[in-house]
């Protein structure tokens, strides 16, 4: 097991050779020696899935922080959770540094972009591998700012550059409550480490603000996995390269909130209040996002509506107490997620960075591979069996429905948008005649292999992934609840359900019904969305996203930036700058006048001299005297 | 044949004490009003004789040989001092063509 080390290692030292010979390292070589080290990586945690026996092992590469009583080691936990994870991370991101090596073929700044891409990699295995929330914060934050660094790519348009800080901006909220659950955690434990802290509420040792930790926490994955109210920024997020978008805002650094919650999960399952509270944000997230997600005329950001949304369901799976379900979800949805970004970035490339749904239309004939692996991805994602989404949402779903039939019965709602809004996009990309420019309809082509193949895979992923915790009753073995069941709390089991139930029932209703409507709206009327400004009423409030983020701006960008600009003018201008200029000022007079004593002159100088002499003779003789 | 210290103590202390005394205001007086640069020099080593004395005196008085060390090393000092400092008047009087020190005020700003 030495090799784990070299898992995370290896994504590192690709930046650093990537990172510091980026100008000189050609494009092709670049892409080579990016792509190399997730595909290690990955052929490394396979070896560690099919060797694992079931044990947590816990492997210490030194002592980190040790000051007093406290110590955090730098240690890597392997574990079921973690290996699982791995997996995901390294073969997503394989196929995604493929991927790129085609969609970033004709960028000049190719070679930054695979050092990023590795740095991001290289955060994202500490976070999962960390023994302790301390390491695991490590990566937290560092799959931030290589988000941030890769959001704001295309660094030359500033709105770009805004998204960016946005995102870092609204990242670091949730990190402060994530790092105040940490100070909490350690001021209780004395440490940060899982097995000592899950050991130690085992024995009993339960703290009494466990509650507020738990909460903590939640806010940490609120920012991270873009939940209300900390999600705007995941949709201004698409300004970032699309491989990005499927990387880190659809794949994997989004999961990263839920990721934590699982491993976390002996705290909040304490804390019912705040699981509860998990649920109802998730449900909220994931009406939200659906809703928004149906009048988006963008392809990325229907996607980035639709992550959100997808993100809100794992979280209310997680309220639900339903760890694997979640996790379950997080893996399909990483498949299926990834595989509609790539898609529509192969879209894109093809459109010559044409990004509106309207300006499309008629692919299918041009892009064939594409048009097949996206509706793939659509089916899945859509919950229509037998593909991924619908085994992973389902068994969240159930989950739901024995925990809180309201919540099942809006989340059977949100599932309806979701397919609703994806057969949207996917019958105005793809069906119908081409609406774009005639330059457009001349440059459209298959995207180069490079891209095609993580389509293909995804798409393989996307079809079968539900195998990987197919349900007892469509004869499957349930094989990832059982192999995360070590870490996780006792769950009852959701009994027998069969297709005709209620249970079942609603969600393929849910699942069909809403595709087969927007087939017929937009495959067979052929209506196309209107343009911007014949838009009106409760769509209008809709397609401008609620007016959420006019409201943010208004009720926090605005006060903050009257707030700076007054100390800018009024508190540093009068207060600050009089008291240090004064200083100078000051001194610079006090030594003009002091100058004056300085004349030149070598016999005002003795004079001085004596009559100092003298004082201090003077001075001397009389404490000697008295 | 009395000794020297035995001929030095036939004179009361206080008698050296206000001659060097006396010594020593005249080195300040000649330091603080005459401007040509020799005299200067000459009433500082005046002022450094007049420590001489002085210690000459005390260390026959109290039998201790160290003050006659001192004023061996004062003398000496005063030697090499006397002859780097003559040197720089030279120089100066060859630069300026005068040894008057309130000239000299190039030291200002």
């Amino acid at each position: 097991m030495s090799f784990i080390y070299l898992i995370p290692l290896l994504p590192l030292l690709g930046f650093a050779i990537n990172g510091l010979g980026f100008p000189r390292i050609s494009k092709s070589l670049a892409g080579i020696i990016g792509t190399i080290p997730p595909l290690v990586a990955f052929i490394l945690s396979m070896q560690l899935f099919l060797n694992f026996d079931g044990t947590t092992q816990i492997l210490t590469l030194s002592e980190w922080i040790k000051v007093g009583d406290l110590s955090i080691p730098l240690a890597f936990q392997i574990d079921a959770l973690s290996i699982m994870m791995l997996l995901v991370i390294t073969g997503v991101g394989t196929l995604i540094h493929l991927y790129s090596m085609g969609y970033m073929a004709h960028d000049k700044g190719l070679g930054k972009f695979f050092a990023f891409l590795n740095l991001f990699v290289f955060f994202m295995l500490i976070l999962v591998l960390g023994a302790n929330f301390t390491v695991l914060f490590i990566g937290w934050e560092g799959v931030g700012l290589c988000s941030y660094l890769l959001i704001g790519f295309w660094n030359q348009k500033n709105s770009y550059g805004d998204a960016a800080r946005k995102a870092f901006i609204m990242n670091r909220i949730g990190d402060l409550g994530f790092l105040a659950g940490i100070f909490l955690l350690i001021q209780h434990f004395g440490n940060t480490n899982y097995a000592d802290i899950f050991s130690a509420i085992q024995a009993g040792d339960v703290p009494d603000n466990v509650g507020l930790i738990a909460f903590c926490l939640f806010v940490g994955a609120m920012g991270k996995s873009a939940q209300i109210p900390l999600f705007t920024w995941l949709p201004d997020a698409m300004a970032g390269p699309t491989p990005v978008s499927a990387l880190i805002h659809a794949a994997t650094m989004v999961t990263a909130g839920i990721y934590m919650v699982i491993r976390a999960n002996v705290l909040f399952e304490l804390s019912p209040e705040v699981l509860h509270f998990v649920g109802w944000i998730g449900l909220a997230t994931a009406l939200l996002g659906a809703a928004i997600g149906l009048f988006q005329n963008d392809i990325k950001k229907v996607l980035a509506y639709s992550t959100v949304s997808q993100l809100g369901y794992m979280f209310m799976g997680l309220g639900a107490s339903a760890y694997s379900a979640s996790f379950f979800h997080v893996m399909t949805h990483a498949f299926f997620k990834a595989l509609l970004f790539l898609g529509a970035g192969s879209v894109i490339h093809a459109m010559s960075d044409e990004q509106d749904i309207r300006m499309m239309g008629g692919l299918k004939n041009k892009m064939p591979i594409t048009y097949v692996t996206f509706l793939l991805g659509t089916i899945a994602i859509a919950g229509i069996p037998p593909f991924a989404g619908f085994f992973s949402k389902d068994e969240i779903l159930a989950h739901l429905y024995h925990h809180d039939p309201w919540m099942w019965g809006l989340a059977i709602l949100g599932s309806a948008l979701t397919s609703f809004y994806m057969f949207r996009v996917f019958i105005l990309t793809f069906w119908g005649e081409f609406r774009g420019t005639e330059k457009q309809a001349h440059h459209l082509h298959e995207s180069p292999l490079s891209m095609t193949i993580p389509l293909m895979v995804l798409a393989v992923f996307s079809v079968g992934g539900g195998l990987i915790n197919l349900p007892h009753f469509a004869g499957g073995h349930e094989f990832l609840a059982t192999w995360l069941a070590p870490l996780l709390p006792e769950s009852e089991g959701l009994g027998e359900v069969s297709f005709l139930s209620l249970e079942m029932g609603a969600p393929l209703m849910a699942a069909f019904l809403p595709a087969f409507l927007a087939i017929y709206i937009f495959g067979v009327k052929k209506s196309v969305p209107s343009e911007d400004a014949a838009i009106s009423g409760i769509q209008k409030v809709v397609y401008h996203k609620f007016y959420i983020d006019e409201l943010y701006d208004v009720l926090f960008v605005k006060p903050i930036a009257l707030m700076s600009n007054f100390f800018a003018q009024v508190i540093d201008f009068l207060v600050i700058d009089l008291f240090v200029e004064g200083i100078g000022k000051g001194v610079q007079y006090a030594s003009t006048e002091i100058r004056k004593a300085q004349t030149g002159n070598v016999g005002y100088y003795v004079f001085l001299m004596v009559i100092s002499i003298s004082i201090i003779l003077f001075l001397g003789l009389k404490s000697w005297i008295l | 044949m009395q000794s020297i210290p035995e001929i030095i103590r036939t004179i009361p202390l206080t008698h050296y004490v206000i001659l060097s005394s006396a010594l020593f205001c005249i080195g300040i007086l000649g330091v603080l009003t005459r401007r040509n640069a020799i005299i200067v020099f000459m009433a500082i080593e005046l002022m450094l004789n007049a420590v001489n004395l002085l210690l000459a005196a005390f260390s026959s008085y109290y039998s201790d040989p160290s003050g006659q060390i001192f004023v061996f090393f004062i003398m000496a000092v005063a030697a090499a001092e006397v002859a780097v400092g003559l040197a720089i008047i030279v120089m100066i009087y060859r630069n300026i063509q005068s040894i008057d020190i309130g000239i000299l005020n190039k030291l200002k700003n």
